[in-house]
C-alpha cells in the first residue's frame, strides 16, 4: 500500500491547467524531489494535498483512507504536514516556542488555559530535541524573526517536523539561501527526517541538492508527469535532461 | 541586527514576580501616603487598567482590534444599576457574580458574530455593535434613564458586613474600595498573566503572528478568536461592573464609541505588545486625562495631540520605550564585558 | 398621500446628504486604504464654517440669494484642510499598521472636536436664513421648504460629477488605479503621493460639502460629527467600502428605513440601524457592492 496517491486529481486555474489528472503516488519512507519549470504545477499539487486548495475533480487516499474531504486540521490529525516556500513563522514567538507550540498543537493541549506553557515537561523536553536534531538549540530564546535567513528556514521545517508526521510536503526549503547554506540545510533535513522516519516530498529547483539526497524524482510539466524515477533513471533520461538543462 | 543578534538573559521571567511583588506592596501603602482624591483617581486607574488587560488581550496578543469595547464595560455598569433598581442588591459580590456572566454572554454573542471577519471590518462591526447598545441605552429611557443615566449608591463590601452609611461614610468608603479593587485587580492580572502564558496563550500569539502556519498546525482559528473575544470583554466587563459604584452614575457616554477609542488609546500609551503595557496605560491614561480636563477646557485637543503624538515617537508604548532602553543597556553591557 | 410624499423627500434629503459623507469616507478608503475616523468631524466643521460664512454675510448685508455660493466655498475650505492634514499626519503612517492609522485619525478626531469648541465655542450655530430665504413648494395641501428640494439636486449631482471624475476623466484613471494596485501604479511612474492628496482632498470636499447643505436645515452643534460618522459607518457597510454605487444605494436604504423607524419605532430607530449594519456585515462582509 502507498502511503499516498490521487486519483484523476484536476485543478484548472482559469485557462491554466495546473493539474491534469495527476496519479501520484508515494511510497513509505522515500525521500522523494518534486521537480519542474515555474508553473508546473508542483506547489498546486502539494497545495491539493495539503488542504490548502479544493480540487476541482478526482480523490486524494492517504494510507489507503480517503481524505479528499477533510480539512486542514483533519489531515494534519492524519499524519500530512508542510512547510513553506516563503518562511511562515511566529515572528513573535521565541524560536522555542515556535516548536513548543506544534507540539502543543499535535497533542492537543492548545485548549488548556490554566496552566503556564512552560510548565509542560514533556513538550519542553521534547522541543529542545527537536531544536537540538536541526541545529537550533543555541538560539531557542531568540525571536524566530530575529533569526538569519537560513536559520529560519530550518525553523520552518523543524515546526511542520515537530508535528511527527508520516508524510512532510517542503517547498523549496533551500530557496533564498546562499549555496554555501544549501548544502548544510539539506543535509540536517534528510538525515533528520530519514533518522525519523518520516516520508519527505520535497519541491526544489536546485538540481545539484535534488540529484545529491533523492531517492526518487518525479517531474512535473504543464500539470502532468514527465519522467519518475531514481536519480539514475532520470539522469539517463534524454527528454528530461534536456528540459532540465533548460531549467537548472 | 539579525547575524549580531545576542541571546539576553531571560530576566523577565525571573524578575517580574519580585517587580509585581514590590508594586503591590507599593500601591497598598497608597492611601497611607496620599489624600482621599488621589486614591480615588488611582482606584480609578486601576479598573481601567482592568479593562485594557482584558482589550489587550484581543489586540496585542490576538490581533484583533476592536473599537467596540465600550460595550463590555457599559454593560457591566448598566446590569449593576439594574441589580439595583429591579432587585434592590447592594452587595459587590453579587453585582460582580451576577454581572460576569451577563457581560460573558453578550462577549461569546457578539464575539461569535465578530470574529469571521478581520481587520478592518472586524473593527467596523465591534463598533457598530456596541452602538446598537449605546442607542438603546439612549433610547429606552423608562428603563435605562436615557441620557441621565441611573444612580448607583455606594454598595456593601464583603457579603455586606461592610457598608458605608452615615457620617464619615465617603472618606471610608474611598479607602476601602480602594483596596477592594487593588485586591481585584491584583487577581484579574494574575489570571490574565497565566492564560497569556498558558498553552493557549501561545497559540493566540501565533495566530496573531502567521494564521496561515497556525491553520497548518491543525489549529482552529476562529474558535481561539471566539474565545479570547469571550475573555477580553468579560474582563472589561468585570472593569465596568467596577466602576460604576464609585462613579455612583451610568450614563449611555459609557457605551458610547469614543469611549471605546478612550480604551485603545490607552493600551496604546502603555504599550500593547507587553503584558505590563495596558496596566501602565490604564494607570497613566486616568491621571492624564484627569489632569487634562482639570487644567484646560480643551482636554479633547490636548489629549488628541497626545495621542499622535504618541504614535509618531513611541509605538510601542511607554513600557515598549522603557524595555529598549533596557535592553539597549544590557546589551552594552554584555558587549563591554 | 401628500404626507408620503413628504416623507420621501425627506428622507432623499437626507440621503443627499449621507451620501456626501459616505462617498468621501469611501472614496479615501478606496485609493488609500485608511479608514478616517475624523471624517464625521469633518463633515462638522463644513457646517461650521458654512454657518459662519453665512453669519458674516448677511451682517455685510449680502443678498440672500448669493449666500448659496458660500456653500461651495465652506467645502472647499474643508478640503484645504484635509491638503494640510495628509501630508502632516497621515502620510508618516501609510507603512505602518493599520492599528496606528486608526488612532492617528482618532487623535485627529479628538483634536479637530475641539478645535470646533475652541473657534466657535458651546452654542449651535444656525444658518436658518438661508432656507427661510429659499421659496416653499406645495405638495397636496402642504406646504415644502424649496430648500430641501435643492439639497436633493445637489446630492444628485454630486453623484453624477463624482461618476464622471472617477471613470470619466484621465484623474479618475489614476485614482482607480491607485486603489487597486499602489505598487504598481507606482512602479508605472505614477506619482502616488499627489494621487493621494488629490483623493483626500476630494473625500474631505464631499464631508465638508454635506456640513454645508444640512446646516441650514440643522444647526451646528458640537459632537455632530461624532455622530454621523457612525452613520456613515453604516452606509459604507452596507453599501460596501470604497465603492461609490455602495455608497449612494447604502445612502437610500439608511436614509429611507430611518424614516420609517422614526416614524413608526422611534424608539429602536437608531438601533435598527446598526443592527442592519451588523446583519450585512454578517451576511455580506463587503457590502452590497463592495470591493475590500
Amino acid at each position: 500500500m502507498s502511503l499516498l496517491r490521487t486519483v484523476e486529481l484536476r485543478k484548472r486555474f482559469g485557462a491554466l491547467n495546473a493539474c491534469d489528472g495527476v496519479d501520484f503516488a508515494v511510497e513509505r519512507g522515500e525521500f522523494l524531489s518534486l521537480v519542474g519549470s515555474n508553473g508546473a504545477g508542483k506547489t498546486t499539487l502539494v497545495n491539493l494535498i495539503t488542504a490548502h486548495l479544493e480540487p476541482d475533480s478526482g480523490r486524494i487516499l492517504f494510507e489507503d483512507r480517503d481524505i479528499t474531504g477533510l480539512s486542514v486540521s483533519q489531515r494534519i490529525k492524519a499524519g500530512i504536514a508542510r512547510s513553506f516556500q516563503l518562511v511562515n513563522l511566529f515572528d513573535g514567538l521565541s524560536v522555542f516556542d515556535n516548536v513548543a507550540l506544534a507540539i502543543f498543537a499535535r497533542d492537543g493541549k492548545t485548549a488548556k488555559i490554566a496552566t503556564l506553557a512552560a510548565n509542560d515537561g514533556d513538550v519542553r523536553h521534547e522541543a529542545r530535541a527537536v531544536l537540538a536534531e536541526f541545529g537550533l538549540a543555541a538560539k531557542g530564546e531568540l525571536l524566530a524573526g530575529e533569526l538569519a535567513q537560513g536559520e529560519r528556514k530550518l525553523l520552518d521545517v523543524a515546526v511542520a517536523y515537530a508535528l511527527r508526521p508520516k508524510l512532510l510536503f517542503l517547498d523549496e526549503p533551500t530557496s533564498g539561501v546562499s549555496s554555501a547554506e544549501k548544502a548544510q540545510i539539506m543535509d540536517t533535513v534528510s538525515s533528520v527526517v530519514r533518522s525519523g522516519a518520516v516520508t519527505a516530498v520535497v519541491i526544489e529547483h536546485d538540481m545539484d541538492v535534488v540529484f545529491r539526497y533523492s531517492d526518487r524524482i518525479v517531474m512535473m510539466h504543464e500539470g502532468a508527469f514527465l519522467a519518475d524515477g531514481p536519480p539514475d533513471a532520470i539522469r539517463a533520461n534524454e527528454a528530461v535532461t534536456s528540459i532540465l538543462l533548460g531549467i537548472s | 541586527m539579525k547575524a549580531a543578534a545576542i541571546a539576553l538573559p531571560r530576566l523577565q521571567t525571573r524578575f517580574w514576580p519580585y517587580a509585581g511583588a514590590a508594586l503591590v506592596v507599593v500601591l497598598a501603602s497608597v492611601p497611607g501616603m496620599v489624600g482621599l482624591y488621589q486614591t480615588q483617581l488611582l482606584t480609578y486607574g486601576l479598573i481601567m487598567a482592568i479593562a485594557a488587560l482584558g482589550f489587550n488581550l484581543l489586540l496585542g496578543y490576538t490581533g484583533l482590534l476592536s473599537f467596540g469595547h465600550s460595550a463590555y464595560f457599559g454593560l457591566g455598569a448598566y446590569t449593576v444599576a439594574f441589580l439595583l433598581q429591579w432587585l434592590g442588591i447592594h452587595s459587590m459580590e453579587l453585582y460582580i457574580l451576577l454581572g460576569l456572566p451577563v457581560a460573558a454572554i453578550i462577549s461569546a454573542l457578539f464575539g461569535y458574530i465578530c470574529v469571521r471577519h478581520t481587520r478592518i471590518f472586524f473593527g467596523i462591526l465591534t463598533l457598530a455593535l456596541s452602538q446598537v447598545l449605546y442607542s438603546l441605552a439612549l433610547k429606552f429611557f423608562w428603563v435605562t434613564g436615557g441620557s441621565d443615566g441611573l444612580r448607583v449608591p455606594r454598595p456593601t463590601l464583603l457579603a455586606g458586613m461592610i457598608d458605608f452609611a452615615g457620617s464619615g461614610g465617603f472618606p471610608r468608603f474611598i479607602r476601602s474600595y480602594y483596596y477592594y479593587v487593588l485586591g481585584i485587580f491584583v487577581l484579574s492580572t494574575a489570571i490574565m498573566w497565566v492564560i497569556v502564558h498558558s498553552p493557549f496563550g501561545k497559540a493566540l500569539q501565533a495566530i496573531r503572528d502567521n494564521e496561515t502556519r497556525a491553520r497548518f498546525l491543525g489549529l482552529r482559528i476562529r474558535r481561539f478568536r471566539w474565545a479570547a473575544f469571550l475573555l477580553s470583554g468579560t474582563f472589561t466587563g468585570l472593569a465596568g461592573i467596577l466602576w460604576v459604584p464609585l462613579n455612583g452614575l451610568t450614563t449611555p457616554d459609557v457605551l458610547y464609541w469614543p469611549f471605546s477609542g478612550e480604551i485603545v488609546f490607552l493600551t496604546l500609551l502603555g504599550g500593547f505588545r507587553n503584558f505590563s503595557g495596558p496596566i501602565v496605560g490604564g494607570i497613566a491614561f486616568t491621571f492624564l486625562k484627569t489632569y487634562a480636563v482639570a487644567s484646560t477646557e480643551y482636554w479633547q485637543l490636548l489629549l488628541g495631540t497626545v495621542l499622535v503624538v504618541l504614535i509618531l515617537l513611541l509605538p510601542t508604548g511607554i513600557v515598549g520605550a522603557l524595555s529598549q532602553v533596557a535592553k539597549r543597556l544590557l546589551a552594552a553591557k554584555e558587549i563591554a564585558r | 398621500m401628500s404626507i408620503l410624499a413628504i416623507q420621501l423627500l425627506n428622507s432623499l434629503f437626507y440621503a443627499s446628504v449621507l451620501f456626501l459623507i459616505a462617498a468621501g469616507l469611501s472614496l479615501i478608503f478606496g485609493v488609500m486604504r485608511i479608514v478616517n475616523l475624523a471624517h464625521g468631524s469633518l463633515f462638522a466643521i463644513g457646517a461650521y464654517i458654512s454657518a459662519w460664512l453665512v453669519g458674516r454675510a448677511i451682517g455685510l448685508g449680502v443678498p440672500v440669494i448669493w449666500l448659496l455660493l458660500l456653500i461651495p466655498v465652506a467645502a472647499l475650505a474643508v478640503a484645504l484642510i484635509g491638503i494640510v492634514i495628509e501630508p502632516l499626519l497621515l502620510r508618516p503612517f501609510y507603512r505602518r499598521a493599520e492599528e496606528y492609522q486608526l488612532l492617528v485619525t482618532f487623535g485627529l478626531l479628538l483634536i479637530l472636536e475641539d478645535l470646533m469648541r475652541l473657534v466657535w465655542g458651546g452654542l449651535p450655530l444656525t444658518a436658518d436664513t438661508v432656507m427661510d430665504a429659499m421659496p416653499v413648494v406645495h405638495i397636496g395641501g402642504l406646504v415644502y421648504p424649496g430648500y430641501n428640494i435643492l439639497v436633493i439636486g445637489i446630492g444628485i449631482a454630486a453623484a453624477v460629477a463624482l461618476w464622471v471624475v472617477i471613470y470619466g476623466t484621465k484623474f479618475g484613471v489614476l485614482l482607480r488605479a491607485t486603489s487597486q494596485d499602489r505598487r504598481m501604479a507606482a512602479a508605472l511612474g505614477l506619482n502616488v503621493g499627489l494621487v493621494y492628496v488629490a483623493a483626500f482632498a476630494i473625500g474631505c470636499f464631499m464631508a465638508g460639502l454635506g456640513g454645508a447643505i444640512v446646516v441650514p436645515s440643522h444647526a451646528a452643534v458640537l459632537g455632530m460629527g461624532v455622530e454621523a460618522l457612525v452613520l456613515a459607518f453604516v452606509v459604507v457597510v452596507v453599501g460596501g467600502l470604497g465603492s461609490l454605487k455602495g455608497a449612494l444605494v447604502g445612502a437610500l436604504i439608511v436614509s429611507f428605513v430611518r424614516t420609517a423607524g422614526i416614524q413608526f419605532f422611534p424608539e429602536v430607530e437608531l438601533a435598527v440601524l446598526y443592527l442592519i449594519a451588523a446583519v450585512v456585515l454578517i451576511a455580506r462582509p463587503t457590502g452590497l457592492f463592495g470591493t475590500a
